[in-house]
């Protein structure tokens, strides 16, 4: 196309970054480039490499720019300013200078008061304030996704692997900023990746003695997560052997007998969604895993994908067998380096072993996947907007329907799954769909993962069978500390449950009963010491900045939402306490009713459960000024 | 104005949707808007668009024009969503009106509308917009300073005052203004720059959230960037953001005078293709060129010679 | 084309079409609001080919560029034809049933090998192979053209060129597939169709044809004579011999857009008489002696004017004209009441209804009223209830050899290289484009402030500029075997070695013209404006160095 672009031009180390990830797939550049870039369709459809050039620079240098971004332009024929508009969508991305070394700190529910204020206000004495410093800085992040050894920290390292910290010591945390040696920042990396290396700490029930019951946890820190071999003398592909014996449509029956439901928050049947796009005329067909998890104080999947990657891999090779794709997407949480290392390490070598690729396990078919990092954005785990990053667009939801077993992925029937229900995929060829939906009952059959943390003993992901209460949930993660004042459940797009409401059964229908949600399975629990006010703002905070912009209800709305709450924590309506409640209560309902897609249906969740509990009665600590007060553990 | 009949066009069978309860037959295809458009009372017709223009593909971004569609749990935007047999249709409960009042809502008290159409400002006044109600406005951000935020973080609010997108307006060239104040971020000058109609993309959406903008790479000026000043922006800008700096100066100095008006339809002068021209003149001069968006020829767009070629007739 | 002097396909069927072909065409600039079908078509997957010495910013778009030597399309379309033959890819059915002359046409082809036709237009021989391939496998297939194709010296066997693969494809007449020439002036189609072509009258009628002169000379009331009179090239040549005295020259600049213009100029100063009646006081004016101010009628007056698919729709009238500035019609009634003949004051409306009742098939059933109504109608439209017609020809693919009627013939041509060789003193070919904010020579376009407009320079390969040791910015002389200008040089991408253009829009910065060849085509009357050679010289040191001319 005539793309027109200024005159900056890429350093020859930005050039380089970018040209090691696209020569390989697009062949090398022609020497004579004066024509500019090549035309046509074939040109054009490399848009999707856009988000994964991008990383390449960033990991490279750090900041993207003008020069870097009209190279990337040039090379896949997408307009600069598209670009430019895609760069700036992504927090983890900067087009404007910044520190080649830079440490996200998690202030969010659970680590916001577990420390991680603390390590903001020692980071700004260190490093200076948020976003400033020249070699090394720090900015605030939404979750990290490590809850359960909070507070946590991640380093994002110009030409260094990413690495995470949790929980992250302060003294530590200031000497890795600075360190800015390769070789040390690499040791640094595989340290940080030891430290994760005990699975006992995320996944208490893994401790000796080892709980009996473990299904989709079952290999998690018995498994060596590293080797292929290590992972069939666990079991490993019986279950794709079972798949591919039994034929694709007995699978889709056995997934049907299960009743086995999506368990990225919608509940969908999964063997009815894999029905659709096997069934689907138009091919190709696409296989998605929706690996971008966000929501705040949810870390199964990352778990999950760090100590048991080949299992993934597994899941979707089932899957893509099954609906008749011969590639799948795997989009991981930008924010999740370990698990992005293990799973690439994992797919490289099924795909070595003939366990992905032209000819499965010598089964005949072709099916590979290639492996995607968000760059933060909460809102990429709306599938379609996962959808619009994998190819290269902005990150933001599409309408439906069509839904996108219909036109999903390049415009291609479409299979998207959450990484939760993939792995119970594996469970259900294991024991058989009708004795997998023995287990619970109605939508809810199964295992389910919940991810406990906050004030408990023992925080972690735990496995449970639909139908445990929350109190025997939490009794399993060793009781509460401190008093109980309330439990957020599903997220921060969940909400509140009281002391009163403990014997609620953890199921979808059970959950609905009490006007709660399970969402993501998040339990995070907070004591009586816990400033509530503060963690509604962040919560509040947190969907205005994750907000794509698209709609307006969400885009104002949020925005709006956090203004009003500010103004009752200080304690100063505009009016009366009672016409912000409805101002409020307005906000809740345009969003809820009108946004285009569940983050902003659900923004106001938290807050309107807060409220409607009463949990925001606590008059104003004038002392705050506005800010959440500090507290560590 | 109709255009000639297409040759070979496809058959469409007829769909029936009830709407507010009377049943309503369109064609296979059609959006309920559409339907609503065709086939509605005069209150259906006049549901409230804002990112909607029947020369695009719907964006559904501002969400006006929500109706309820039973068995929908949420609202769905009536100008992207097409029409099914046995659809049922309520334009006019509690739960619309509520969404389409907090839409305009939200949006006069974060963005200055007074240019926007008669329409809009009507329906602001009809569906009770009240924007005074989340306090007052914040103080307009620096040249470049919204330009310049990052995803995903902001500055906590204290609540004093309502945030707003308001900022100088951007003039970088002779042809055309960006206003951004007046921005509601539709979507429109993206996808006429881009995809519906002029695939020069030399504006997107960049940033996130309430941060997000319409911008260049790297907020360049026009003459700095792609834009080849086709000027299919303006012509679909909703709101006044994007204007000819003939206008823009026309207003500035007082001298704009909407309500005399003429628009003249005539072809222009350049090229074979033979665009339609609307010739917008006050005062006997021409103040902006537009094209009708239901001509075949154009559907609405031009270049820039048709858009601002005019000069040589009034360089007297 | 056969027969009718018009494009085949309406603007939308690029939209539905499998491959389309833009040969000789720059539409993304040139005609834009053509391209946004073009780019509609491109969306939902259509293929496209740029056929173009330049890799302008059309093919910047296209699957495939042939960017091939300035004047050798004929053998690149023969070779593409041959190949079609060869591979046995030739739709008989249409062959067979609408066309004549197949067997010749097949003979004449038959030389223009893939190596050779390689040879001549520099284009490697497997793009010439898969254009024919795609292009005869396409279920629905346009070829798009503009100047390229028309500003040759033997212009009509460029057309008939191209027409000849349409007829061996079966690409005409069919929803999708068709010829569509994209005219360069907003009435050029009008201009023709209204009998400004020396061998037509109005409505497209042959002046040879006795029945239709017949009525014409009723209702004019005034004998016609059957003979053809002179168009543009045959004047000047007239001017020369001293045979053409005095000159009515309206809304036409040819003082500067005239090809060899210094020689044009030196005519036009030797008329007898000249009369220009123009809306600006052009170059040709300052010549003239009555110069009569005209209305722009476009937003002046009222009218009509025809674009490239034929479709005629109303101009009217937004402002007044200035001072004593008339609309044409008006100065030509008057002109006639000065020399004897009172024709009234007709209204425009009144004018057109006279051409309805003359134009029986193919302006007939287009009232003013029904123009308004239906946004314009495409010719022909022969009745007050006939719809109009998009799409041209279709009768060919009747199954009843009457309906088929006259049956389309395929035309031989061969390729000639341009007249304006290169050689060791011209080693350069010159070529003349067009910018996207300008227009044609500029004296419209010049009266608005387009920011991408840049200061006119000799556009060349950068291989080229560091070969003669000139950089971008640098003042070069460009010669050519009729004159010589001075302009700065701007490196531009899209040019390949030994091609080198100017734009005819600047005349006061560089005045083109002065070095393009009058050589014309005897069958259209075209210049041969996109092929001159030209060698280009380093000027002396104390030359003053101009900012970089941009692209």
């Amino acid at each position: 196309m005539d793309l027109r672009l200024s005159g900056a031009e890429a350093t020859a180390e930005e050039r380089a970054a970018v040209d090691a990830l696209l020569d390989p797939l697009l062949g090398p550049r022609e020497a004579d480039d004066r024509a500019g870039p090549d035309s046509g369709h074939e040109a054009r459809g490399h848009r999707h490499l856009l988000l994964p050039a991008l990383h390449a620079v960033s990991d490279a240098v750090g900041t993207l720019t003008e020069g870097a971004l009209n190279h990337v332009a040039t090379r896949l024929s997408v307009p600069p300013a598209d670009a430019y508009g895609v760069a700036t969508f992504y927090a983890m991305f900067t087009v404007e200078p910044r520190a080649p070394r830079v440490v996200h700190v998690c202030d969010d529910v659970a680590c916001g008061a577990a420390g991680g204020e603390a390590l903001a206000g020692r980071l700004t004495a260190e490093l200076g304030p948020e976003g400033t410093g020249a070699d090394a800085c720090w900015v605030r992040s939404p979750c990290l996704g490590l809850c359960e050894r909070a507070p946590a920290v991640m380093f994002q390292l110009a030409g260094e692997p990413d690495f995470s910290h949790a929980p992250a010591v302060p003294d530590d945390v200031v000497a890795a900023a600075r360190a800015s040696s390769v070789v040390a920042g690499a040791a640094t990396a595989v340290e940080a990746d030891a430290a994760f290396a005990d699975p006992g700490v995320s996944v208490p029930q893994t401790r000796a003695p080892r709980g009996e019951r473990l299904r989709l946890l079952r290999r998690i820190g018995t498994v060596d997560p590293e080797s292929l071999d290590d992972y069939r003398a666990h079991g490993g592909y019986d279950a794709l052997r079972r798949a591919v014996d039994l034929g694709a449509t007995r699978v889709i029956a056995e997934l049907k007998d299960s009743s086995l439901t999506g368990r990225g928050g919608a509940a969908f049947p999964t063997g009815v969604k894999w029905d659709g796009v096997a069934a689907a005329p138009a091919r190709p067909h696409y296989l998605v895993c929706n690996a971008d998890e966000s929501e705040p104080g949810t870390f199964k999947d990352r778990v999950l994908m760090e100590h048991d990657p080949f299992g993934l891999v597994e899941a979707m090779t089932i899957a893509g067998w099954v609906t008749g794709c011969e590639r799948g997407y795997l989009y991981v949480r930008g924010e999740y380096p370990l698990a992005t290392r293990r799973l690439a390490g994992a797919i490289e070598e099924a795909r070595r072993r003939g366990y992905l690729g032209d000819d499965v396990m010598g089964e005949g078919f072709t099916f590979d996947i290639e492996l995607r990092r968000g760059a933060g954005a909460y809102i990429c785990g709306e599938e379609t907007a996962l959808l619009n990053s994998i190819e290269g667009f902005r990150g933001e939801p599409r309408n439906k329907p069509p839904f996108p077993s219909v036109s999903g992925l390049f415009g291609k029937p479409t299979v998207i799954n959450n990484v939760e229900t993939l792995y119970n995929v594996l469970q259900v060829l294991d024991v058989g769909g009708p004795a997998f939906a023995s287990i619970g009952g109605e939508r809810s059959t199964g295992t389910k993962l919940f991810c406990v943390s906050g004030a408990v003993a023992v925080p972690g992901v735990y496995e449970v069978d639909f139908g445990t209460t929350l109190r025997e949930l939490l009794t399993l993660a060793g009781g509460l500390r401190g008093e109980l004042r309330t439990i957020l459940l599903g997220g921060a797009a969940g909400g509140f449950v009281m002391p009163d409401q403990l014997d609620v059964v953890l199921t979808l229908e059970g959950a609905r009963e009490i006007g709660a949600t399970l969402g993501s399975g998040v339990v995070l629990a907070f004591d009586t010491d816990a400033d509530l006010t503060a963690i509604l703002r962040r919560i509040a905070a947190f969907f205005r900045d994750e907000s794509c912009g698209q709609c307006v209800p969400c885009r104002v709305g949020t925005v709006r939402q956090e203004e009003a709450l500010a103004r009752l924590e200080r304690g100063a309506p505009l009016g009366s306490r009672d016409t912000e409640l409805a101002l409020l209560d307005d906000l809740a309902r345009v969003m809820r009713d009108a946004s285009i897609c569940g983050l902003g249906q659900t923004a106001p969740a938290a807050l309107q459960s807060a409220l409607s509990l009463n949990l925001l009665s606590t008059p104003p600590d004038p002392s705050t000024n506005g800010h959440r007060k500090v507290t560590t553990t | 104005m109709t255009t000639t009949p297409v040759m070979l066009g496809d058959i469409k069978r007829v769909v029936t949707v009830t709407v507010d309860g009377r049943e309503v037959r369109v064609p296979e295809g059609s959006t309920i808007l559409q339907a609503l458009h065709a086939e509605g009372t005069p209150q259906q017709a006049d549901t409230p668009t804002l990112c909607w223009a029947p020369n695009l593909d719907p964006i559904n971004a501002c969400r006006a024009c929500v109706v309820e569609v039973e068995g929908s749990r949420v609202l769905v935007p009536s100008c992207a969503r097409k029409v099914e047999d046995d659809m049922e249709v309520r334009t006019d409960t509690d739960k619309v009106r509520h969404s389409r009042r907090m839409v305009l809502e939200l949006l006069a008290s974060s963005v200055d509308m007074s240019q926007a159409s008669a329409d809009v400002a009507r329906w602001m006044s009809e569906y009770g917009v009240d924007a005074d109600r989340y306090g007052p406005p914040a103080p307009p951000a620096q040249a470049g300073e919204r330009d310049r935020r990052h995803a995903g973080h902001h500055h906590a609010p204290d609540g004093s005052h309502a945030e707003t997108v308001a900022q100088p307006v951007k003039i970088d060239n002779d042809l055309y203004v960006r206003d951004y104040s007046r921005c509601i971020l539709c979507y429109k000058c993206v996808n006429a720059c881009g995809t519906d109609a002029q695939f020069t993309f030399a504006i997107a959406a960049a940033g996130r959230g309430f941060d997000a903008r319409i911008a260049t790479e790297f907020d360049a000026e026009l003459p700095d960037s792609a834009c080849v000043y086709c000027g299919n922006c303006i012509g679909v800008c909703p709101t006044g953001a994007l204007k000819s700096v003939r206008e823009h100066d026309l207003r500035a100095g007082d001298d704009w005078h909407p309500e005399e008006e003429t628009v003249t339809t005539t072809v222009c002068s350049f090229c074979g293709v033979g665009c339609n021209l609307e010739l917008h003149v006050q005062q006997g001069s021409i103040v902006n060129v537009t094209s009708p968006a239901d001509h075949s020829v154009t559907h609405g767009h031009l270049c820039v010679k048709g858009r601002f070629g005019f000069q040589h007739v009034q360089n007297l | 084309m056969f027969g009718a002097g018009g494009g085949t396909s309406a603007y939308v069927e690029a939209e539905d079409a499998d491959l389309l072909i833009l040969w000789g065409s720059n539409a993304r600039e040139t005609h834009p609001i053509f391209f946004h079908h073009v780019l509609q078509g491109l969306r939902k997957g259509t293929r496209m080919y740029s056929v173009d010495p330049r890799r302008t910013s059309t093919a910047r778009w296209a699957d495939g560029w042939l960017g091939l030597d300035v004047g050798t399309d004929i053998a690149l379309a023969n070779a593409i034809a041959r190949e079609i033959i060869h591979a046995d890819l030739v739709n008989h059915a249409f062959v067979d049933r609408a066309t004549t002359g197949f067997d010749d046409y097949a003979r004449s082809v038959e030389p223009y090998t893939l190596e050779r036709a390689s040879q001549i237009t520099g284009v490697d021989a497997v793009l010439i192979r898969d254009l024919a391939h795609a292009y005869a496998r396409a279920d629905r297939a346009q070829i798009c053209w503009t100047l390229g194709i028309t500003e040759h010296h033997n212009a009509a066997d460029y057309v008939f060129a191209l027409i000849n693969l349409a007829l061996l494809t079966g690409h005409v007449g069919r929803y999708g597939s068709g010829l569509v020439p994209l005219r360069g002036q907003n009435n050029v189609q009008g201009g023709g169709d209204m009998g400004s072509i020396p061998a037509k009258l109005p409505g497209g009628y042959d002046l040879g044809d006795d029945e239709a002169r017949a009525r014409f000379e009723t209702v004019w009331g005034a004998p016609i004579t059957p003979e053809p009179g002179m168009h543009l090239s045959q004047m000047f040549e007239a001017m020369e011999a001293g045979t053409l005295k005095t000159l009515y020259c309206i809304g036409e600049n040819p003082a500067e857009s005239e090809a060899n213009a210094t020689h044009a100029r030196h005519l036009l100063e030797g008329l007898d008489h000249l009369v220009v009646q123009d809306i600006f006081r052009t170059a040709t004016a300052d010549l003239a002696d009555v110069v009569l101010p005209a209305a722009a009628d476009w937003c002046e007056y009222e009218g009509t004017v025809t674009n490239s698919e034929r479709r005629v729709q109303r101009v009217r009238k937004a402002i007044d004209p200035p001072g004593q500035a008339r609309p044409d019609t008006h100065i030509i009634c008057a002109v006639a009441d000065r020399l004897g003949h009172d024709w009234g004051s007709p209204t425009a409306e009144q004018v057109w209804d006279e051409l309805r009742s003359l134009s029986l098939n193919w302006h007939q059933g287009m009232t003013y009223a029904r123009l308004e109504e239906h946004g314009g109608i495409q010719w022909p439209c022969p009745t007050l209830d006939h719809p109009g017609t998009p799409l041209m020809h279709a009768r060919l693919w009747a199954d009843d050899p009457a309906e088929i009627g006259t049956p389309a013939p395929f035309t031989p041509v061969e390729h000639v290289p341009p007249v304006d060789v290169l050689t060791e003193d011209y080693p350069i070919r010159l070529t003349t484009v067009r910018l996207l904010d300008a227009y044609n020579s500029g004296v419209q376009t010049g009266g608005y402030s387009s920011p991408m407009r840049r200061r006119e320079a000799l556009r060349m390969d950068r291989d080229d500029a560091q070969r003669l040791g000139i950089t971008d910015g640098e003042k070069v002389r460009v010669v050519s075997r009729r004159g010589s200008v001075v302009a700065p040089v701007a490196l531009d991408p899209s040019l390949r070695p030994g091609l080198a253009s100017f734009t005819p829009h600047f005349s006061e910065e560089v005045d083109t013209n002065v070095l393009t060849n009058d050589a014309w085509d005897p069958k259209s009357g075209t210049s041969e404006f996109k092929a001159t050679a030209i060698r280009i010289e380093k000027l002396a040191d104390d030359v003053s160095r101009l900012p970089a001319a941009g692209h």
